[in-house]
């Protein structure tokens, strides 16, 4: 599954942003495997997502969300 | 006189690093350009001890050395060339404690540039809320470097900081994280061809396309024995940097970080839920866009009224009380009025720097980013193209530059063609004057003034145009583009006084010495055209007049004598040849010569205008009155029949609304798309468009 599949509240591990469509800016602020990742609002129209990661807080689209592979915390 | 030493600020956007440079220098702050570009260049001088000066920089905020756009550019072109004139001797990077992982990527980048390097770590005031607690000289010793604790709201700290800077000799220029591991031998046939450079600075080199000075890609890549990188590999090196420079920060942040969570309290989560939300978000917006516009249009006009009767006054005063002659003219008819021109938009530009200066220093405008992406999408735009578009209501120049944080370029590009059709600040005093003219004083009901919804549809009509603008656009520009859009969402601040006071005196100043020397310039070469023409009709006025009523009216006299004698005058100056050349082109519309030349002369910057129509119609005339009752009382020289009326004031306001008349913003989208295309074509189309909707509300309207 992949940030997009995320729910709101919803918390999960990073497992894999070798995408090369991922920016690199998103990987300098956190998107890496092992890190948390946790959906906090989704805007109107289900689109752009408001995400934390590795403690920033920050937006993205949710075609890029879709590159990003997670797994659901336990 | 002592030493002075070159300090460089940097750090991540929305740190407060902006603040902690406010703190360093106060008013002694000079904003500029980097040559060449548009981008900001802020320095200021601080006192470091008896004998020691620091010339600081501010440089533009950026999330790491991988720079990707113009601004990030600025930070690694100085920090890699040594032969810079503001190479720093010591650089302080600026952190945020809540950010404190992410920020100190960025550190330990530039601690591996060989730069003494100082950490700042700002918003300590919010540590004890947040729970935070540091080990600081462990976290020294692990970065090598010496780390200062400041507050630039609580203004703490700052002596320690600048203790650091004055010791800045003895600190260790080592690197504190070894990234060569990402590719060893790669990195080691780095160092064996240049023994002298650090590796890291290498690497950076070899990674981007900008100016140096000394080195660059090319000489590096055309040295023998070095192995070539291909694009992917380099990006996959850069991700595996990233990966290796967080393993060494999560080691040592799990030693010296402690956060008790349960501590930690703030305002975001509870702000985020209403702010956010599909429907209290978008509503709160809409109250605050209705403040941002009432405070304008209401509260502004006090001011600019005063400053308006103020000029006509000292228009008068200069008249009566100096020595009459050409040069009490110039100063009377020319230099006046045009510097009235400028001044009166003081109010008005300070209001809105005021309001958008707040916006951003909360954090609210990422909000709006956030809320607004989707829907600006569908035309072509990005959430992103709100700043532009709200900041396009003063002047659309910043509105342009504002345009930069969006990462992708068609989206870029869009917002860049469309801004100039948001309603600035130039175009007010225009639309104020002829709405005053033309719409009845009166209320709808009793309560809501007509002028006012005029107003208001101007303002409508212009978003209206920059959105279809931008939905065509995006239809037929044909633009390769990857899409990508990252954008933080800082935490919630109440705005610094000192930041907010510092940002409208800056812009303002910058407006209005900006605009104020073409305008200046403009009045004067009017003024100029308007009282001087060729010596056989306009040099024997007098008698041409004379002699062509007496053949008319037996018994000129008086006043009314010097009145024709005024407008003859005018209408053979310079000036007024010219503007019966192009009479046949803007009657159509509804306008005489003298509109024509005004419009003209508003391409240069529209709020040339007003300016343009007080000297032409101050020439000659001795009434004190305001702009707007000489204007009322203008006939159209060809019919004879008032000037200004419904159909022609109609015609003028949507002229004006959709023209591009404005060489500044030309020369910035020039400048910021790096092609005369883009601003040749906004000039023509939105030029023509303008032509024909005038051309059609003035046929229409006057059947």
């Amino acid at each position: 599954m992949t940030v997009a599949d995320l729910k709101k509240g919803q918390k999960a591990i990073i497992t894999d942003s070798s995408a090369r469509d991922i920016p690199l800016k998103l990987l300098e602020m956190g998107c890496l495997p092992g890190n948390e990742v946790s959906l906090l609002h989704i805007a109107p129209f289900s689109d752009p997502m408001y995400l934390t990661m590795n403690d920033t807080h920050l937006a993205i689209r949710k075609q890029t969300a879709a590159l990003i592979e997670v797994e659901l915390e336990d | 006189m002592g030493k002075q030493i070159n300090v460089a600020l940097v750090g991540n956007p929305n740190t407060g690093k902006t603040s902690v440079f406010n703190q360093l220098t106060g008013l002694t702050q000079k904003i500029g350009n980097y040559p060449g570009i548009t981008v900001e260049k802020k320095e200021g001088v601080t006192k470091i001890s008896r004998i020691l000066t620091a010339h600081i920089l501010d440089l533009p905020g950026t999330y790491s050395l991988n720079a990707s756009s113009l601004d990030e550019n600025i930070v690694i072109e100085l920090l890699l060339n040594k032969n810079h004139k503001d190479y720093p001797d010591v650089v302080v990077v600026v952190s945020d404690i809540e950010n404190l992982k992410r920020n100190l990527l960025l550190f330990t980048q530039i601690k591996d540039l060989g730069i003494p390097t100082i950490l700042a770590i700002n918003m300590a005031d919010r540590m004890e809320r947040k729970g935070i607690e540091l080990d600081i000289p462990q976290m020294e010793e692990q970065l090598k470097t010496k780390i200062a604790l400041v507050s630039a709201r609580k203004k703490t700290g700052f002596d320690e900081l600048k203790k650091h800077i004055k010791n800045y000799s003895l600190l260790p220029t080592t690197p504190c994280c070894n990234v060569s591991s990402i590719d060893k031998s790669y990195f080691d046939k780095l160092q064996q061809t240049y023994p002298e450079q650090e590796r890291y600075k290498l690497w950076l080199l070899i990674t981007h396309d900008a100016n140096f000075g000394e080195l660059d890609r090319k000489t590096i890549a055309s040295r023998n024995g070095l192995p070539q990188k291909t694009k992917d590999e380099i990006k996959k090196l850069q991700h595996k940097e990233v990966v290796a420079r967080y393993q060494f920060i999560n080691g040592m942040l799990k030693a010296c970080f402690k956060q008790d969570l349960n501590l930690a309290k703030g305002m975001r989560a509870q702000l985020d839920k209403v702010l956010t939300h599909p429907v209290w978000g978008y509503l709160v917006f809409f109250v605050i866009l209705l403040l941002i516009f009432q405070a304008i249009y209401d509260w502004s006009t006090i001011p600019m009224d005063w400053i308006d009767e103020g000029f006509a006054y000292l228009g008068q005063w200069v008249k009566l009380n100096l020595p009459a002659g050409m040069f009490t003219n110039l100063l009377a008819e020319g230099v006046v009025p045009g510097i009235g021109g400028i001044v009166i938009f003081i109010p008005q530009i300070a209001m809105l720097f005021l309001f958008i200066s707040i916006l951003e220093e909360t954090g609210y405008m990422s909000r709006v980013v956030f809320l607004m992406d989707k829907s600006m999408r569908k035309f072509g735009l990005s959430g992103k193209s709100v700043i532009p578009l709200v900041s396009g209501t003063a002047c659309a120049i910043p509105a342009v530059m504002a345009a930069r944080n969006i990462e992708n370029w068609k989206e870029r590009l869009i917002t860049i063609l469309v801004v100039p059709f948001t309603t600035c600040s130039a175009r007010l005093p225009v639309y104020l004057i002829i709405i005053s003219l033309v719409i009845p004083d009166e209320h709808l009901l009793g309560i809501i003034s007509y002028q006012a919804l005029a107003l208001m549809a101007m303002y409508i009509i212009g978003f209206g145009a920059a959105i279809a603008a931008a939905w065509i656009a995006n239809k037929s520009l044909r633009v390769g583009t990857r899409s990508s859009f990252v954008i933080e969402m800082p935490d919630y601040k109440l705005p610094i006084f000192k930041n907010v006071g510092l940002t409208v005196v800056d812009k303002t100043k910058a407006f209005v010495v900006g605009a104020g020397k073409i305008i200046l310039s403009i009045s004067i070469i009017l003024w100029v055209l308007a009282s001087f023409g060729p010596s056989d009709t306009f040099g024997n006025a007098r008698k041409n007049v004379q002699a062509e009523m007496a053949s008319t009216d037996p018994m000129p006299q008086g006043v009314d004598m010097e009145q024709r004698i005024a407008s003859y005058k005018l209408k053979h100056s310079y000036m007024g040849i010219m503007g019966r050349g192009i009479e046949p082109a803007v009657t159509p519309l509804g306008y005489d010569w003298k509109i024509g030349i005004a419009l003209i002369s508003s391409f240069a910057a529209r709020e040339v205008f007003v300016g343009t129509l007080a000297t032409i119609y101050s020439v000659g005339s001795d009434n004190q009155i305001t702009i707007k009752e000489r204007l009322a009382g203008e006939k159209n020289t060809a019919t004879g029949k008032p000037l200004f009326t419904l159909a022609s004031g109609i015609s003028l306001l949507l002229f004006y609304a959709f023209a591009m008349q404005c060489m500044s913003t030309l020369a910035i989208v020039k400048r910021e798309t790096n092609s005369w295309k883009w601003p040749l074509l906004q000039l023509f189309l939105m030029t023509g468009f303008a032509y024909l909707t005038a051309l059609i509300a003035y046929q229409l309207l006057n059947l």
